[in-house]
């Protein structure tokens, strides 16, 4: 059995497009700062580092964490990097989560950033390979075919994409960390946003953000001793599949079906969309919010549309989701999975400020990556298991 | 980013360049010989028939080599099973905005190539049947690229039913 973890400390960067007033180091030292501050550290309170971040082909700096080691606190204690493309910010709280888990540590700090002003992200993603002609344009030119695959699969309304765009925005305009603050958000000025990938608009796509988070997780020893609202990790999953195979369901992998399946299993959890409070999804693209509704299982298959169209997921809902904003409203990419899971440990804590939904107990975090091939979730609760 | 040369300067833009050797391998060498003579290859699964189009030398499902007598050859028709019309400029990619980008299901393959599509924007459709437009036999190589894109062709819509687990 591993050994019971909480979230003690959350830090987050404001999300924006360029960070001029920060290098690299000095991003992740201020969300790292702000978790130690969060959960009353000092850096030598820490035992070890995860750090996370996406492809380092973005910012041109190969393997950065050995350049950050200083700045994130690393020095002369074990330090580890995750990379599992855009699922990495899940990807990292959940090694943290396995080193205090496992016994080895007691309290570890996890950060997780990007950088995208000193990048190229379309660039990065758009290779042109050898023998081959290049024609996918960034991560829009792939998802937007398998989102048109949906369309076609669920019969779901047009402009499900559109109402998913503007509720994010909404939910954004009460967190000052998000990215986009858009005061006049509305259907029609989605609507008449520009195509990019048809079937995606301008405004159904994420920005581009500079941002770190981070958060310090500890053993039960120690979290039970607080006295302020801890979140209790009650279970973690991590899923993944090749990016091609003949047969392959790429709208809705076996990996997210299994995974979430698992991730259940784990926290005994049977009925997830009563059971569970609220959630943060990792929603690039408008339309990933009610396919990763059906991956998660809280929605049937082909039915997650509904419950956008319902208001289920909107902030007064019965099923709030992205209640920060999500990653509509702020995408440093490699921490969007983190700030997920960060959030929805926010949620479970109470201090989430305006965007906090009511007496949320339970809360899902959920990131996916590469060609929708990886997943990692996890649910935390303001109760132990 | 400052007009005032007393400024601190905050960002700059540089150029990093980096020359990779990259070596096709085995099966994709094969594949891409066959390229060069106007020929499409793929490659049958021993253990479930599948065939894997460009062929790739294994199979990701069942870990097991594709054996040197598992190579079929394929016609350069098939079906759109999903698409994208691109109006977003990218530096890597060549091509005029705005563009059809596909996945198309060559005619016995079981997995779909990506490529371009030439057509009118108001036509292109799932289970739209199309045809590679191949570029003057003088200028083949060894390269996807010999495709300058594939045209649709005058037969009727593939059934949703045959193509839907491709997508």
């Amino acid at each position: 059995m591993a050994e019971l973890t909480a979230v003690v400390g959350i830090g987050q960067t404001k999300y924006q497009s360029k960070h001029l007033d920060h290098s690299m180091p000095s991003l992740v030292r201020v969300a790292a700062e702000k978790a130690l501050a969060d959960a009353d550290c000092t850096w030598a309170d820490i035992d070890a580092v995860i750090l996370g971040k996406a492809p380092d082909m973005f910012e041109g700096v190969m393997m950065p964490e050995l350049w950050l080691n200083d700045a994130i606190g690393g020095a002369y204690k074990p330090m580890l990097r995750v990379h599992t493309a855009g699922s990495v910010g899940g990807s990292t709280g959940i090694v943290a989560a396995s080193m205090v888990q496992s016994g080895i540590h007691e309290r570890v700090l996890c950060v997780a950033f990007e950088k995208q002003s000193e990048s190229n992200a379309t660039w990065a993603l758009s290779i042109s390979m050898p023998f081959s002609l290049a024609s996918v344009a960034g991560a829009g030119g792939y998802f937007a075919p398998l989102v048109r695959g949906y369309m076609r699969r669920s019969g779901a309304p047009e402009d499900t994409g559109i109402r998913v765009a503007v509720k994010d925005r909404q939910n954004a305009l009460k967190n000052p960390l998000a990215h986009l603050q858009l005061e006049d958000i509305s259907f029609d000025m989605v609507a008449n946003s520009p195509m990019l990938w048809d079937p995606i608009r301008y405004l159904e796509t994420c920005p581009s953000s500079d941002g770190a988070c981070a958060m310090v997780m500890e053993s039960e020893a120690l979290a039970s001793k607080r006295s302020n609202k801890v979140a209790w990790i009650h279970a973690t999953e991590m899923r993944s599949e090749p990016t091609q195979f003949s047969g392959r369901d790429q709208v809705m992998p076996q990996a997210t079906l299994d995974n979430s399946k698992a991730l259940y299993k784990k926290a005994g959890i049977t009925n997830p969309r009563k059971e569970l409070d609220c959630a943060e999804i990792y929603v690039p693209f408008s339309w990933f919010e009610p396919m990763w509704m059906e991956g998660m299982r809280i929605a049937p298959i082909n039915e997650g549309w509904k419950m956008t169209y319902e208001g289920a997921t909107a902030l007064d809902g019965d099923f709030p989701v992205n209640m920060s904003g999500g990653v509509l409203s702020s995408n440093p990419i490699g921490a969007s999975g983190l700030i997920r899971f960060a959030e929805a440990a926010r949620q479970v804590r109470g201090i989430a400020d305006a965007h906090q939904v009511d007496g949320a107990k339970k809360a899902l975090g959920h990131a996916y990556g590469g060609g929708s091939q990886y997943f990692s979730t996890w649910i935390v609760s303001s109760e132990k298991p | 980013m400052s007009d005032d040369k007393n400024d601190p300067v905050e960002i700059f833009r540089g150029h990093v360049e980096l020359d990779y050797q990259y070596t096709a391998g085995v099966s994709a060498s094969r594949f891409l010989r066959a390229v060069e003579q106007g020929k499409f290859l793929g490659q049958k699964c021993p253990v479930d028939g599948r065939v894997y189009f460009p062929s790739r030398g294994s199979c990701p499902m069942h870990a097991v080599p594709f054996g040197d007598d598992s190579t079929v050859e394929l016609p350069d028709k098939g079906t759109v099973v999903t698409y994208s019309i691109v109006r977003v400029p990218s530096e890597n990619i060549p091509l005029e905005l705005p563009y059809i980008t596909v996945q198309v299901l060559i005619d016995g393959a079981d997995t779909a190539l990506g490529h371009v599509l030439d057509a009118n924007l108001d036509d292109v459709r799932m289970g739209m049947r199309v045809q590679a437009k191949w570029k003057p036999k003088s200028e083949w190589t060894t390269s996807m690229a010999n495709i300058e894109y594939f045209v649709p062709i005058d037969e009727p819509d593939a059934d949703y039913e045959t193509y839907k687990e491709h997508i």
